[in-house]
């Protein structure tokens, strides 16, 4: 039998095909997130206070324990409560989840950056509550925060390679699967490092183009 | 739900974890002093104007933004051990934080350092201070005060960093105690959850003590 070898094009498009994985369920979470984010977002800065607190309490807890322990805690409730969810979809859901916190205080800060005479305005030229939502706030917020949202998916991304830890095979759970074959770490590290790199970089650059070019108007 | 709790293993080694969680502050802290102490001379590079010393910073910069945390500590734990040069699951853990907590403080220095006003360096050359004592005791100063809150940020996800030891094998900061107690006893919901608890209070104990120590320092 042959054992070992050198990194062939068949272990190279495993990496991307790993890389793949990640890309989707950074999509799932970061669809998830952004929902829920919005949500929670407008609850937190339209809600009475009380409400609005104790929302921004509970999401801050998701921002205070470190992402594995999220995993695996989510990963044992799946098994607790037998709902036999494969372990993509925990990996989704948890980082989901996770992604609503952060995204909830985006929201937040990007409707409170609304400046209060220009709501009220549109209020008194007749518009409804929903309208004036839908019209005036939230496309003038979204102007505001999303170079923060592109920040996020893409701190959602980078988070996605922890999930190798509850057995999904990600780019850099792959990398080490390819790493056991061809035993040379330093090449096939540099290769997904290289890959992150160019999924995350382009996008990077243009969110801080966006920041500095609608910051100026 | 048929699943018995049994929370009497883990008071049992609630010791150990406490351990573990003095190790997890020990090292988000020292991950956290050389990664600011770093950053500074990273974004001072970067804003030297000189290739030579912008370009490396500019590397690391985005190498740390632009890549998992864990791919990082995985390049030392892994990939140093490919060049001949053996580190502990300790050590990459620590340098891995250090090397991503530098490359975002440098970007947030960088900023920093821009809200500090060029008069201010010009008036303390021309009081006879040297280039160095300018930078130590005039700009730096005013630079720290102008991004502590985001180094308060960085500070908290330095804690949440340093679970990641468990997956290069290290059981001896929080998260490793308790997958150690949870491979054991397989009471992983309840080991976990207790981690959880700890790792909140540890976050919000060095928010509130940044917050304090913003107070002392900062104020007029």
């Amino acid at each position: 039998m042959y054992f070992g070898g050198s990194f062939s094009r068949g272990d190279f498009l495993f990496l991307l095909s790993g890389a793949v994985t990640t890309l989707s369920i950074t999509l799932v979470a970061v669809v998830i997130g952004t929902v829920l984010g919005v949500l929670f977002g407008l609850i937190r800065a339209g809600a009475p206070w009380w409400i609005g607190n104790t929302l921004g309490a509970v999401l801050d807890v998701f921002r205070s324990v470190p992402l594995l322990i999220q995993l695996v805690l989510f990963n044992s409730f799946n098994s607790m409560l037998k709902l036999n969810w494969p372990t993509f979809t925990v990996g989704c859901i948890c980082l989901g989840i996770y992604a609503s916190a952060f995204c909830t205080e985006i929201v937040r800060s990007g409707v409170g950056a609304v400046p209060q005479t220009t709501r009220r305005a549109a209020r008194s030229l007749g518009l409804t509550w929903r309208q004036e939502l839908t019209s005036i706030t939230l496309p003038i917020a979204t102007r505001i925060v999303f170079p923060s949202w592109i920040g996020l998916t893409l701190g959602v991304m980078k988070d996605t390679a922890l999930v190798l830890w509850i057995g999904i095979v990600e780019l850099l759970r792959s990398s080490q699967i390819v790493t056991s074959r061809v035993q040379e770490p330093l090449l096939i590290l540099g290769i997904t490092g290289l890959i992150y790199f160019v999924m995350s970089f382009p996008i990077a650059r243009l969110g801080n183009q966006l920041e500095k070019k609608w910051g100026t108007q | 739900m048929d699943y018995e709790f049994q929370w009497r293993p883990v008071l049992r080694s609630l010791p150990e974890m406490l351990w573990g969680a003095l190790q997890t502050i020990e090292i988000a802290g020292l991950a956290m002093m050389l990664g600011t102490v770093l950053a500074i001379f990273l974004a001072l590079a970067k804003r030297s104007g000189k290739k030579y010393l912008s370009l490396p910073a500019d590397m690391w910069i985005e190498t740390a933004r632009n890549t998992p945390a864990l791919f990082q500590i995985y390049m030392l734990y892994f990939g140093l051990g490919s060049l001949g040069l053996q580190v502990g699951s300790y050590t990459a853990l620590l340098l891995g934080i250090t090397f991503n907590n530098a490359g975002y403080l440098a970007e947030t220095f960088r900023g920093g350092f821009a809200a500090v006003p060029e008069t201010q360096t010009r008036a303390a050359r021309s009081l006879g201070l040297g280039a160095v004592q300018t930078q130590w005791h005039i700009v730096i100063p005013q630079m720290l005060r102008a991004v502590f809150h985001a180094m308060t940020n960085q500070m908290v996800w330095s804690v949440l960093m340093s679970s990641l030891g468990v997956i290069v094998g290290l059981t001896t900061d929080l998260t490793g105690v308790t997958q150690k107690l949870n491979v054991v006893t397989y009471r992983t919901f309840e080991y976990f959850f207790v981690a959880a608890c700890l790792y909140y209070l540890i976050s919000k104990a060095f928010t509130l003590s940044a917050r304090v120590v913003a107070w002392r320092l900062f104020r007029y």
